[in-house]
């Protein structure tokens, strides 16, 4: 570890808790429908849209309208996405020429795009052409970004309101969050990216003569307007197989750290815009302070197990950190931090190999999936994920001050509670539950690259990263058969939907309850006590869940390293 | 206090334990989802020992089933020990009931039981009342001590607040005719003696959600358990199907599920022997949610009786004049506070005045005039509110006297004083200053209130500057001036369109919409049916200060529920770290690392974490009966430690516990 590497992790802690303000008001802004200076060039577009669909953006919807509004409209994105993906071979913006996708295939990754998972059985530049990543899959980059903050926001309205049913209106929600946010943030970011070196074009091959004489065929496209919306939509789906260690996506060290704080810009905004929509910014700053105690924790532990690098190669006298799946230009402390940030948000976007970090290394990120991916998180799905733990907290230790629990002013009851649980409940079931099939199953069984744990690890990372809807991969397995594009699609539906659902139902639930005001017998939800409720109420639900499966993965796979033996 | 050895004592476990094993008939037992998961497991277990289906040791096997079986009795042992001490109460009521009779006007004798709503019973000196009902004639003095515990008699007479007679009291002197209002089996002492049994328990909403809480976390770990084989396969090996339901039944939150009937059936039991009776165990949470609290000025914040403490002529009238007035419009008053006038007449003024002249003619006071007074000596003297008094004489409130007794009268209010109005033949003599004692301490139980986050208010009939005095002195936060039941009732509305709980006492009819509209309302004994009916509790002590012990008991129960909770959830880690190493070492022997406490062996390290997880329900009895104390120390540090005890202690305690019992096992060559 170096002061340099420190460096890097402090400095990107204090950029980013700096932007949750600024990125928090405008994510506000939006929430409460206000005009923003974009309003000026796209309102118009807004209300050209609404009149276009037939849509009042002020009907309020209750909880069940807006879900099944919701649904509806994934539904209808996904099976666009599928019928491009399969129809590749005939649609145009071709050049190679490209076949189209097979059934499962196509599904799962139709699924991966529109539940944020961005999940990639396939490499980008190889199996798709560039109508397949622009209209089929950037287009998901947008709208399941929105879908999450809308979600969000739709949650917020849930604490906010008081005994009202609606909740706010799906089509407003998503059409303001990408028309005013999204489209102007990415417009900038991918100049940014351009200037940097990144490429932007409709063509498809560069042949380029190398030193040695050899023609080589470097694959190009519309790489810069993916990657930006890559990282703010907390996507993760690379142009190119290598992702963010690929110097066309990542180019240089400033992109690399702008690429860490754009994943988890707006989900810090979504932080602090929680505060203030419930009157207290404090309690967005709680939250924060929650998931930067985890965050830090996180990337402490994969920094200084990536610095003590493999004890083995020590002994064969090759000093020095883990360096294993790792890009030279990056290095530990920048490996280390993305692959934690990545994980934490849900992104899934990786600037080094996760399945090469060494084991207890790479148990940071799966642990940061298993948990729900609630440090920070995936836009929207981070903070609304949160609350359901916070929700839980409150009600375990809310009664300990002697009332009903409550949080910022409403009481928690029965109904939240079995909602939360149910909600919290579909992690383990989904990735326990499968990775066990996978486990005894020989189409299962034939996927891992390695042997033992190590093997072990990749299967579970992989259920992990499919339902906590991150999308990165322990990159040892091979998924793209039928058995994984199955099971890894449904282990996506259900961990995005079967978790939204259950969280409108209590932003349902919590609109129509009467406002408690605060008073000095409430239980308090904003100072370090909390923070440190919150945190301990997460490892020991959420996490203490996943031990079994960590012991006879990763952790078996760290002790047999000390004991001299790698798989 | 409750003291371990009381709850312990052999009368009542004896039954208890009895109790603990008739609890484990499934269609009981399933109400308890969590201990119902134990005892299938434990069944389980009995029935692939029998079958021989596992390849473990036989005897370790045997003490793993024992202690599964153990943990689920424990469970419906503590349940059974809270009902057997409201049981224990519930007989001396019984015995009180068994053997009533009722007379009928015509003489004619029927069992107590056969009595209908409506019917018409006489009651003479010495016996029982055989009925819930109202005094219909008569005026009687009744002990009511069979249900209160208090000896002094009482008045219950027809009419007015006074009238309602509870079943099971007894009349001392005089006779009454009453009549039924209750049918048979509902009665007050019926509905009381179900209660503190805990036969008409219901879940209430917050222990419904914690319980789906509890089914939540059983569920999530099932999960985590079941899929462990399969992993276990996939590393080449094999768990036995027992040191998988260890895990399980460690993990899945027992204690807290073994304690929570009992916790809630302990949290009414308090609240009955403090001599309040709540019709269900939702008031009884709503009491800790209280934000504000109606108090009534008279009886909670100032003692019952003002005292006369000054007079005050106008111009032209001297002060004898005045006292002498006031004395003789006071002889026949028999209320404190007619006393204290006369008190203070003879004493400072040395009238001499013993009885009212003969001939003299007392006018009583009356809720219409507002005025008392006596006509005697052929001169009319009047005492009463100031209004009261010029209304009485039309008139007499426009002259100079008026205006200066008016400038006196407010004076008065303004000290925290009521003033009375004193004319003589339609004359204002001046005003007679009452003064209102404040209880000692309930500024501190103000401030107390104040740290909960609870808001008091003062209910009284004083104008509002006299109430503002006297708010300010005993330090409540606010006042309701000139209050009638109509005020008290749109106040109550307020508070709770604003989110607010909101706790009052009231004894009059008049009370009773507002007993019913707010979120606790406790009727005081002596009040009518009606605010017995209406309020959610009933203080069998009519002591209406006993609104706030009240509050500080709903919190216990509530915080008791969540320390055992927490406590209950932290466990966990320790538990982990015992069986996981002892589960997987065969597996991956570079697991024993995890194995942080140093216990001697897999098979000690599974049977202390199970033993822990039984013995730590027993052990946690008394709390769960006796409940966490409550500290009014405001929200925030009362957390904090709540959460260094029940939280950090949860945690660390079976770190300490589990190795204890594993070096016990382990020394007594049990595994």
């Amino acid at each position: 570890m170096t002061a340099q590497g420190w460096t890097l992790i402090l400095v990107f802690t204090v950029l980013i808790v700096a932007l949750a303000k600024p990125m928090g008001m405008w994510l506000f802004a939006l929430y409460e429908g206000r005009r923003t200076p974009f309003h000026a060039v796209l309102g118009p577009v807004e209300r050209g849209f609404y009149k276009l669909a037939g849509i009042d953006p002020n009907a309020e919807q209750n909880w069940r309208r807006y879900a099944l509004h919701m649904l509806l409209f994934q539904l209808a994105a996904l099976l666009f996405t599928y019928a491009i993906l399969r129809l590749q071979g005939v649609l145009p913006m071709n050049p190679r020429g490209l076949a189209g996708i097979g059934a499962d295939g196509a599904m799962n990754t139709a699924i991966s795009f529109t539940t944020n998972t961005n999940w990639q059985w396939y490499s980008g530049e190889v199996a798709l052409s560039n109508l397949s990543q622009m209209v089929g899959l950037t287009i998901h980059n947008f709208l399941s970004a929105a879908t999450g903050i809308a979600i969000a926001f739709a949650m917020f309205r849930g604490f906010a309101r008081r005994q009202t049913s609606g909740i706010g209106n799906f089509w407003a929600d998503m059409t303001r969050v990408t028309l005013y946010l999204l489209l102007p943030l990415c417009l900038v970011y991918a100049i940014f990216l351009i200037a940097s070196g990144v490429p932007q074009t409709f063509a498809s091959l560069v042949d380029a003569t190398t030193l040695e004489g050899v023609k080589q065929h470097i694959v190009v496209g519309p790489v810069a307007s993916q990657e930006a919306i890559k990282m703010l939509g907390t996507n993760g789906g690379g142009f190119f197989n290598a992702n963010s260690a690929h110097p066309f996506e990542n180019p240089t060290a400033l992109t690399n750290l702008v690429q860490m704080l754009s994943i988890f810009s707006i989900g810090v905004g979504l932080s602090w815009c929680f505060g203030k929509a419930v009157g207290n910014p404090r309690q967005g700053w709680a939250i924060l302070g929650a998931m930067m105690v985890l965050f830090l924790a996180g990337v402490s532990i994969v920094y200084w197990q990536e610095a003590a690098g493999n004890p083995m190669l020590h002994q064969l006298g090759l000093p020095g950190g883990n360096m294993e799946g790792k890009e030279v230009r990056f290095g530990l402390a920048a490996s280390a931090l993305f692959s934690v940030i990545t994980t934490a948000a849900s992104c899934g976007a990786v600037n080094a190999m996760h399945d090469s970090f060494t084991a207890l290394g790479g148990l940071v990120p799966m642990f940061n999936i298993q948990l729900g991916e609630i440090v920070v998180g995936g836009v929207g799905a981070g903070i609304y994920g949160f609350l359901l733990f916070a929700v839980l907290a409150v009600f375990v230790a809310g009664l300990m001050v002697g009332r009903t629990p409550e949080y910022v002013g409403k009481k928690i009851e029965s109904r939240e509670v079995k909602l939360a649980v149910l909600a919290i409940a579909v992690l383990p079931l989904c990735i326990l539950g499968f990775t066990a099939l996978a486990s005894v199953l020989p189409q299962g069984l034939a996927g891992p690259l390695n042997k033992g744990p190590h093997g072990f690890s990749e299967i579970l990372y992989t259920f992990s990263s499919a339902t906590g809807n991150n999308g990165s991969a322990f990159a040892g397995i091979t998924s793209g058969t039928p058995f994984y594009n199955g099971l890894i699609g449904i282990a996506m539906w259900i961990g995005r939907f079967f978790m939204i659902v259950p969280v409108l139902a209590i932003a349902g639930s919590l609109a129509a309850k009467k406002y408690t005001p605060e008073t000095s017998g409430s239980f308090p939800t904003t100072g370090p006590l909390w923070v440190g409720l919150l945190v301990s109420i997460i490892l020991i639900v959420g996490g203490l869940t996943f031990l079994p499966s960590l012991a006879l993965g990763p952790i078996a796979d760290h002790l047999a390293m000390i004991h001299g033996q790698l798989f | 206090m409750t003291t371990a050895s009381s709850i312990f004592s052999a009368k009542l476990v004896g039954p208890a334990i009895g109790n603990a094993f008739r609890k484990l008939n499934p269609r009981e037992l399933v109400k308890n989802p969590v201990l119902f998961t134990t005892a299938v497991v434990a069944l389980l277990l009995t029935v692939l020992l029998v079958a021989g289906g596992e390849k473990l040791a036989f005897g370790f096997q045997v003490q793993l089933i024992v202690w599964l079986w153990l943990t689920v009795l424990f469970g419906t042992f503590a349940e059974a020990l809270a009902e057997g001490r409201g049981r224990a109460q519930a007989a001396s009521l019984r015995a009180a009931k068994s053997e009533l009779v009722a007379r009928l006007p015509d003489g004619k004798t029927v069992p107590a039981s056969q009595l209908k709503r409506g019917d018409i019973v006489v009651v003479g000196t010495g016996d029982l009342i055989p009925a819930d009902g109202e005094v219909t004639e008569g005026v009687a003095s009744v002990n009511e001590a069979a249900i209160t515990g208090e000896s002094a008699p009482v008045i219950r007479e027809a009419g007015g607040d006074r009238s309602a007679v509870t079943a099971g009291t007894r009349v001392i002197s005089d006779h009454i005719k009453m009549r039924v209002t209750q049918e048979p089996g509902q009665g007050f002492l019926d509905r009381m003696i179900a209660l503190v049994e805990g036969a008409e328990r219901q879940k209430t909403p917050n222990e419904i959600a914690l319980t789906i809480l509890l089914v939540g976390l059983t569920i999530i770990f099932l999960i985590a358990v079941a899929t462990i084989p399969s992993f276990a396969s996939y590393a080449g090996g094999h768990i036995p199907v027992a040191l998988l339901a260890a895990l399980l039944i460690t993990l899945i939150p027992t204690t807290i599920a073994a304690l929570l009937s009992a916790i809630g059936i302990a949290g009414m039991d308090r609240l009955v022997r403090f001599n309040v009776l709540a019709k269900s165990g939702r008031a009884v949470e709503a009491a800790g949610d209280v934000d504000v609290l109606l108090l009534d000025k008279t009886g909670t914040i100032t003692i019952g009786d003002r005292q006369a403490s000054e007079f005050r002529p106008v111009t032209g009238v001297e002060v004898s004049e005045l006292a002498d007035a006031a004395l003789l419009a006071s002889l026949a008053d028999e209320t404190p506070e007619g006393r204290s006038i006369v008190t203070l007449a003879r004493e400072r003024f040395g009238v001499k005045q013993a009885a009212l002249p003969s001939g003299a003619e007392v006018i009583p006071f009356t809720a219409q005039t507002r005025i008392s007074g006596v006509r005697a000596e052929g001169s009319l003297i009047q005492k009463g509110a100031v209004d009261s008094v010029f209304k009485a004489n039309p008139g007499s409130g426009d002259s100079a006297q008026a205006n200066e007794l008016r400038r006196i009268t407010d004076e008065i209010a303004r000290g925290g004083m009521t003033p009375l109005a004193v004319a003589r033949d339609g004359r204002i003599l001046g005003a007679v200053a009452l003064k209102d004692v404040i209880k000692a301490g309930v500024r501190e139980r103000f401030s107390e209130l104040r740290r909960m986050g609870i808001r008091t208010v003062m209910i009284t009939g004083d104008n509002p500057l006299t109430a503002a005095s006297i708010a300010a002195e005993a330090g409540v936060d606010d006042f309701l001036a000139e209050a009638t039941p109509e005020d008290k009732l749109d106040l109550i509305r307020k508070e709770q369109q604003g989110g607010r709980l909101v706790a009052m006492c009231g004894d009059g009819t008049n009370d009773a919409p507002a007993l019913a509209q707010a979120d606790v309302g406790v009727a005081m004994n002596t009040g009518t049916q009606a605010a017995r009916e209406a309020g959610n509790m009933v203080d069998l002590d009519s002591d209406p200060t006993k609104l706030i012990e009240i509050v500080g008991l709903g919190k216990q129960l509530l915080m008791t529920r969540g320390a055992l909770t927490t406590f209950s959830v932290a466990n966990d880690v320790a538990k982990y770290f015992a069986i996981i190493p002892a589960m997987f070492v065969v597996l991956y022997p570079g697991l024993a690392v995890l194995n942080i406490m140093g216990l001697s062996s897999p098979n000690s390290a599974i049977l202390s974490a199970i033993i822990f997880n039984a013995l730590i329900i027993p052990l946690l009895v008394p709390l769960a009966l006796k409940g966490v104390k409550y500290r009014a120390i405001g929200a925030g540090p009362l957390l904090a430690r709540n959460l260094a005890v029940y939280g950090l202690g949860g945690l660390i305690a079976p770190f300490i516990g589990i190795k204890l019992i594993d070096l016990a096992v382990a020394g007594l060559g049990l595994a």
